[in-house]
């Protein structure tokens, strides 16, 4: 079996759990005591059975030799660039880490310099401030602009003012 | 007349100092985002959604619209200063566009496209007006049976007639109507697909989906492929044509315009089939000392065809979308939701219902075209200098825009679990080969096709031969049948034959 072959095989059972799964939760919708000539269930378990049908025929698919061989963005791609991706993940982690205790410039501020080293840029003392002005850009951009609410950090409350 | 009255008034209202206010912000966002590599016009329209909340109706359409075009004149400049198609409908622009770009002729590549633009968004923009009120008297007719038909039948083109493979498109097309399924049941209020998860009772927002589908899954898979190395971007030089190029251009502009604008209109969607076709009938039709000239130094045809064809097939896909509330790409998807968000139903009834907001919109497609030639022509140096902008750059601040967008929706961490979760999907399924427009559609479709569904099954009392009984939810039906067999058995037959 080809490497190619087996991460096909992958993606093809990972549908088909997604159908199970899909189904699984059709079934605990809870039955309804109102009239409906379709329920609330039968949809879901309509998308669930199509989900786990496609499922089938991907694994098929995958069984017959698979199709990411044939695939353009295959040909010759380059390996897997596991610094690059290590980083980039890292930077959406710290993200989901530090947006609730310090607000959402800091963790943005975080996230944008590992990103950054991610697609291989060194400068990073640069990169924090850089980070930082685009950060605080569109905190103001959002919230003064669009009217959106995302509640003021350790730094939009230095800068803005308390939340109001 | 209704379309001339129509437009008339459209154009009192679009002309106030306001909406041309919110068109020229709208050209100007979407040509910059069309020339930026890696994000398009269905992320920017979704990030600019909170705009619904406190701008009304109108201004907002406007300035979304200017968006769509705009990217359409953007994604030229980058395939063709860049060799990176901005978008998919670009990509046979990078074709010769690239190629004239490397001999020294930039500057004509890209005034050829904006003209060339110019053109067939002006054609489609009227092609809008006059076919849109045709359209809608037909869908007045319409009962719940035969919208949800045609609802199957535009989940069909779009997920399994284009693209690389019936499966996969499907597969990709139930992922999105799984999604679409989270929260609770309108109809019976039942939780259902939540998981227990308090937040996910709400269902899961668009605006989400679409940033983690196009910055985040994105990001994710150039960095999975990331070979540092910075990009060549081609010097622009003098954007003026000589009459030569004119002459050249002329009837390609107009072909171009001619096979785009249907195949928008189509529910099949899309903007890499007609564009395609422009390219190999140019190369066809041109004088054979100029056929020389594809793949080798740049023909100017070859730009001027497939980039006109683009712009008409993107304001092609504007007509379901307006007349029959159907969405065929992932951008007017998310503008339906817009008007949802409005409180606007979106359908046959938009026309009578809304009639001001809709040839208000129509008349500022005419007006945000001009503005996008004589934004284009001479500030070209501007766009291309926007490319210039490193890449590690670039993307971390994609993804600081993706994340407040998405943290603004509810300041729920749940929300960045999910779309970073998402996220990760979708670099899978770049890697593998899914499609992500039909995600969106489904998800932003699926709802409204149930609705249907139960509706057609309240009146029929619960009678499910109701679709193929009424005569036009069957032939719709049969048409969705044949899209999604039809090419397979052509296949079969074209082997057999061969064999």
């Amino acid at each position: 079996m080809r490497d190619t072959q087996r991460s096909d095989l992958g993606a093809a059972v990972f549908v088909l759990v997604l159908g199970l799964v899909a189904a699984w939760q059709a079934a605990v919708i809870p039955t309804t005591p109102l009239y409906a000539q379709v329920g609330p269930k039968a949809i879901p378990y309509l998308i669930a059975a199509g989900l786990i049908a496609l499922g089938i025929g991907l694994v098929a698919a995958a069984l017959r030799g698979g199709w990411s061989h044939d695939l353009e963005d295959m040909q010759g791609a380059p390996r897997t660039n596991w610094r690059a991706l290590s980083l980039l993940l890292a930077g959406l982690l710290a993200n989901i880490a530090l947006i609730v205790p310090f607000g959402f410039t800091v963790a943005a501020t975080v996230q944008f310099t590992l990103v950054a080293a991610a697609f291989g840029s060194t400068a990073h003392a640069r990169n924090v401030v850089i980070a930082f002005i685009v950060s605080l850009g569109a905190y103001a951009l959002f919230v003064k602009a669009l009217g959106v609410n995302i509640g003021a950090g350790v730094i939009e409350a230095l800068v803005f003012g308390d939340p109001g | 007349m209704e379309t001339l009255s129509g437009l008339a008034m459209g154009f009192g209202h679009a002309l106030t100092l306001t909406n041309l206010g919110w068109a020229l912000l709208g050209c100007f966002l979407g040509t910059a985002i069309g020339v930026l590599p890696g994000i398009g016009p269905a992320l920017t329209i979704a990030l600019l959604l909170p705009i619904t909340f406190s701008v009304p109706a109108t201004g907002a359409f406007i300035l979304f619209c200017g968006v769509f075009y705009g990217a359409m004149y953007g994604g030229s400049t980058t395939s063709i200063l860049l060799n990176t198609p901005g978008e998919s409908g670009s990509i046979i622009t990078s074709l010769e566009g690239a190629k004239m770009a490397k001999n020294g002729r930039a500057g004509p590549a890209l005034a050829t496209a904006a003209i060339g633009s110019f053109v067939a968004g002006t054609v489609g923009t009227i092609g809008i007006a006059f076919l849109g009120p045709v359209v809608v008297e037909l869908a007045l007719k319409l009962g719940p049976a035969e919208y949800f038909c045609l609802m199957v039948l535009c989940f069909v083109t779009v997920s399994a007639v284009l693209g690389g493979s019936a499966l996969r498109g499907l597969t990709s097309l139930f992922f999105g109507l799984l999604l679409g399924l989270v929260g609770i049941d309108l109809q019976t209020g039942q939780p259902r697909l939540t998981f227990g998860i308090p937040e996910l009772l709400d269902g899961v927002n668009v605006v989400l989906v679409a940033v983690a589908l196009f910055a985040v899954g994105e990001t994710l898979y150039l960095a999975w492929r990331y070979v540092e190395g910075k990009q060549e971007v081609l010097p622009v030089g003098s954007i003026m044509m000589s009459k030569t190029d004119w002459k050249r251009s002329f009837w390609p502009w107009v072909r171009g315009a001619g096979i785009g604008f249907p195949f928008g209109v189509m529910p099949a969607g899309g903007t890499e089939m007609p564009t395609m076709l422009s390219y190999y009938m140019e190369r066809k039709l041109t004088k054979p000392e100029h056929q020389k000239e594809f793949g080798t130094t740049g023909a100017i045809e070859g730009v001027a065809g497939p980039e006109a064809a683009n712009n008409a097939a993107a304001a092609g896909i504007l007509v379901p979308m307006l007349t029959l509330g159907l969405p065929t790409s992932a951008t007017a998807a998310i503008m339906l939701s817009a008007f949802q968000s409005y409180g606007i139903q979106p359908g046959p009834l938009l026309f009578t219902s809304q009639a001001e907001l809709v040839w208000t919109l129509i008349a500022s497609l005419f007006i945000a075209n001009v503005m996008l030639v004589v934004l284009n022509l001479p500030l070209v140096g501007l766009w291309a200098r926007i490319l210039t902008i490193p890449q590690p750059q670039l993307y971390a601040g994609i993804l600081v825009f993706a994340t407040i967008g998405t943290y603004g929706i509810s300041n729920s961490v749940v929300d960045l679990f999910l779309l970073y979760g998402i996220g990760i999907i979708a670099m899978f399924m770049r890697r593998f080969d899914f499609p992500v427009a039909p995600v969106v559609i489904g998800m932003i479709l699926g709802p409204m096709a149930e609705q249907a569904l139960r509706q057609a099954m309240t009146i029929s009392q619960g009678d499910w031969s109701v679709f193929v009984t009424r005569p036009i939810s069957l032939a719709i039906l049969l048409v969705a049948v044949a899209a999604l067999v039809g090419p397979r058995l052509y296949g079969a037959w074209v082997r057999r034959m061969a064999a």
